[in-house]
């Protein structure tokens, strides 16, 4: 078992060597560059080619890569042109914001979703059911952007009662401590600060739970579906057993088999949704640091991210794999 | 207990949906009656960005500025709505030796936010601190100053020309010198430039602030740039949050002019321009730059103050000489000029308040004269001069802009396909080449030079024909192509004149020359605007978008 993580662990280092390659060159190769974002209009060609100079870039790509593989084997993953900061440290600024978004979003998403695929399952064909097809077909359908900015249109500008962007209001002056703002209000004991952070909170999370609900909601429902017709159930009710009984222990039980891997499934998703949702609320993480980044030609804030979010997706792959082996050992020996 | 547990699910589902309710109805209570969540006693605005930090001398762009401007003083300023130059912590300056020396005679009982006294040695500790400046990361942050000044004590890395600056003296507390190796013609006026601010030399030395290192290929600032900018404005640094995107200034009670009217200026950064609407729109920021012109009347329908700057712009059709040997002839230049409408593209295609412009100066910079050649629309003019120069069958590549809006040009597709329409109307045949501003653009147009038609302006840094005619015309340049001697030293002469008067016929004179030739196609200058809420009073909108929030108050 160990040999078999030991190899698999050496298996992901020139995975990863080749994603650096491709996220490197690829940068690299996209046109204008780092110098003119970050010299503005009065950029001048000279001013560019000077700047290109100081920063290195002027220098052929391999030679820059070889630089930058050199250097973040010594953990240097060097600064952001934006911010200054060490990108790490941006990216563990930005990480909470990403995480705590997430979280809420899974939460509505599986909360709601569940007991309404349930319902609608129960309900089949009546109007209830129909209701929530319906709604899960627009959820699916509207794209991030629009829905957003029709809740802010909606719930900030027209009725005024939550905050239409931002993490936090600019005039509650909170403690951070763990970079989780609902959390944070609790810790230091400024209750207003959490409520304001989860009033926040509401309106970015709906958006963002907008599709995993929907998906959720149609899973739950047709495999409720599914599993009512199944031989186990009908077994259940000829010995007897009431409905309640049934719907509880056999039907849900069994039914939430499916739905468990379509939210790991969605749970990743999230995360990718979370750039768009994230633009379009002012949320201050890891969405708009790549966001942002893209559009300055930020480098080395983006090879830091995207190696980031490689290495993540290269150890979650080599997670599962080895649960697998655990699981079956026939898997070891292929 | 099974039956209930059934029951459960439905519960559940109902305690949730029942939840939601109650945290929006909570957040309805609490947020009701408040109507805005900033105090009568802080002004919030909405930035497009973050600044790259707060030491003035390493800035160049109006992210930075904004909140640079609030906190710092520069030796002379603008007169608010203006270009005009009035005293700051300077009250007067005498240029002597053909304005080879200046002498500033200083504001006096001015402190710096630390405390400590701002005076002729702080002004020369200021100016020796730019000129003796190391390291290439360092000098290649100081755009401004490069430009201005032309070199350091020792240039380093790809930094060339000879120092303007010689040398600096207090005569006595309240009287700066400084001498030059050469005049300048962009003094006075960019002494008023922020990146010129006078910060506290103790502090400047307290934190490090000529450290500017460099990480990878990037810069990292020193704590002074970073958290503890020392200046002797109206407003004071209190903390700049990341995580939730905030700068946060206070008051700076000793202030030497008008306190200011708001306790805390805050800064929020929004990147995102429809967010930075809706925020407005919901009360939690009280203003914005650059709103987008296709939004003010909804803006002022809202019942905000859609703000109108004075025009400090120039939006101009570049021509590229170089790939295309019909552009050399003068003539097929100035037939492109009469095919083009301006008249209509300003009304149609550009916000309110913008005007057509028959040469590359603004109206209120001198320099600016009605004696240039005007070569108004006229199609059946532009018809016979391309006739006239065997041009008829011209066929011109012409690169635009995308993903972009700058306040020369909010909306560059639409006034290229103005242009090219007009000059499809004369029988120009028009290839358009779009690319992004950041994608390539630049580089395809300043740098290779690829194209034969292009868009492109320029917002002015203080009021010098030089800044403008003199950055575009002044040397030959892969963007347009082409070598004019008498251009480039009427350019040069107009820069070394010695007295307002001199420099100001001088660019008059380059102004003509330049419209004669025709090396661009002069379009329009267009004002850019700032938003605010109902509310707020006493905001100046001013030309070179160098807005002070000090005087700024809420209804």
């Amino acid at each position: 078992m160990l040999r078999f993580v030991i190899r698999r662990l050496l298996q992901a280092i020139p995975t990863l060597l080749v994603l650096s390659v491709l996220v490197f060159a690829w940068l690299r190769l996209l046109p204008g560059g780092p110098a003119t974002a970050l010299l503005g209009d009065k950029a001048t060609p000279e001013k560019v080619a000077a700047m290109n100079n100081v920063l290195g870039l002027d220098q052929p790509i391999p030679v820059q890569y070889f630089k930058f593989l050199g250097r973040i084997l010594t953990g240097d993953f060097g600064a952001s042109l934006i911010s200054g900061d060490g990108v790490l440290t941006e990216i563990a600024r930005a990480f909470p914001a990403t995480v705590e978004l997430s979280l809420a979003a899974l939460v509505l998403a599986v909360g709601f979703g569940i007991p309404m695929g349930y319902l609608a399952a129960r309900y089949r064909g009546r109007f209830l059911d129909n209701a929530t097809v319906l709604t899960t077909l627009v959820g699916v359908a509207v794209p991030v952007f629009f829905f957003g900015v029709l809740l802010k249109y909606v719930f900030a500008q027209k009725l005024g009662v939550l905050p239409p962007s931002g993490r936090q209001d600019v005039t509650i002056d909170a403690t951070h401590i763990t970079g989780f703002f609902t959390l944070d209000g609790l810790l230091t004991g400024e209750l207003d600060a959490t409520w304001d952070a989860i009033k926040h909170l509401i309106l970015p999370s709906i958006a963002l739970a907008s599709i995993p609900f929907a998906v959720i909601v149609r899973i739950t429902r047709a495999s409720v579906l599914d599993v009512q017709q199944e031989d186990f159930v009908r077994t259940a009710e000829s010995k007897g057993l009431t409905t309640a009984t049934i719907r509880q222990r056999h039907v849900l039980r069994n039914a939430l088999l499916p739905v468990s891997t379509t939210i790991g499934l969605q749970t990743g998703l999230l995360l990718a949704g979370a750039v768009l949702t994230e633009k379009v609320f002012n949320w201050n993480g890891l969405g708009a640091l790549l966001a942002q980044g893209i559009e300055r030609r930020d480098y080395p804030r983006l090879q830091a991210l995207l190696l980031l979010a490689a290495t993540v997706y290269v150890l979650v792959n080599l997670l599962v794999d080895i649960s697998y082996a655990i699981i079956d050992p026939r898997v070891r020996v292929r | 207990m099974l039956p209930t547990r059934a029951g459960g699910l439905r519960r559940i589902a109902l305690i949730g949906l029942a939840g939601a309710l109650a945290v929006t109805a909570a957040a309805c209570a609490s947020e009701r009656g408040s109507g805005n969540n900033g105090a009568s006693d802080t002004f919030i605005f909405g930035a497009a960005g973050a600044p790259k930090n707060f030491d003035p001398i390493f800035n160049d762009d109006g992210e930075s500025f904004r909140p640079a401007r609030q906190m710092f003083d520069t030796l002379v300023t603008y007169k608010p709505g203006t270009t005009e130059l009035q005293g700051a912590l300077a009250t007067a300056w005498t240029p002597s030796d053909g304005n080879k020396t200046w002498t500033f005679t200083l504001r006096q009982g001015v402190k710096f936010h630390d405390g400590t006294p701002f005076n002729a040695a702080a002004v020369c500790f200021n100016f020796d601190r730019w000129y003796n400046m190391k390291g290439a990361a360092a000098q290649s942050q100081m755009i401004y100053y490069g430009d201005v000044f032309e070199g350091f004590a020792k240039n380093e890395a790809d930094t060339t020309g000879q120092p303007v600056y010689k040398s600096c003296e207090a005569k006595d507390d309240h009287t700066a010198v400084l001498h030059l190796n050469k005049p300048k013609g962009a003094f006075p006026d960019a002494f008023g430039l922020t990146s010129l601010s006078m910060s506290s030399p103790d502090a400047l030395k307290k934190y490090n602030a000529d450290t500017v290192t460099q990480s990878g290929e990037a810069f990292t600032y020193s704590p002074y740039a970073t958290d503890h900018p020392t200046g002797t404005g109206p407003y004071k640094f209190d903390s700049f949050d990341k995580a939730n995107n905030t700068i946060t200034l206070v008051r700076n009670e000793d202030y030497w002019g008008e306190k200011a009217k708001t306790a805390k200026l805050i800064f929020k950064i929004i990147p995102d321009e429809n967010a930075r609407k809706q925020e407005l729109a919901a009360g939690t920021i009280d203003g914005y730059d650059y709103p987008n012109p296709a939004d003010y009347n909804s803006l002022k329908q809202a019942g905000d103050q859609v703000l109108i700057r004075p025009a400090f712009n120039i939006l101009y059709l570049g021509i590229n000489q170089k790939n295309n040997p019909k552009l050399k002839d003068v003539r097929v230049r100035k037939a492109i000029e009469f095919a083009i409408n301006k008249d209509q593209l300003v009304k149609n295609r550009l916000p309110q308040g913008a005007y057509p412009q028959d040469q590359f100066l603004p109206n209120n910079v001198p320099g600016h004269t009605d004696a240039v050649e005007k070569d108004s629309y006229n199609p059946d003019v532009a018809r016979q001069l391309l006739a006239q120069a065997g041009a008829s069958d011209l066929a011109l590549n012409f690169y635009v802009p995308t993903e972009v809006t700058r306040p020369y040009m909010p909306n560059p597709v639409d006034i290229a396909a103005a242009v090219t329409d007009d000059l499809k109307a004369v029988g120009i045949k028009v290839n358009v080449v779009q690319e992004p501003w950041n994608g390539g653009y630049k580089d395809s147009v300043q740098k290779a030079g690829k194209q034969d038609l292009h868009l492109l302006g320029w917002t002015g840094d203080y009021a010098d024909a030089g800044n403008f005619i003199g950055t575009f015309f002044g040397r030959p340049k892969p963007e347009f192509g082409f070598d004019n001697p008498q251009i480039f030293s009427a350019l040069s002469t107009a820069d070394a004149q010695a007295t307002p008067d001199a420099k100001k016929a001088a660019y008059e004179n380059a102004s003509v020359l330049i419209s004669q030739y025709v090396p661009a196609v002069p379009l329009s200058s267009s004002p850019p605007a700032i938003v605010v809420r109902g509310n707020v009073k006493g905001l100046v909108p001013t030309p070179l978008t160098d807005e002070r929030f000090y005087t700024v108050t809420k209804g």
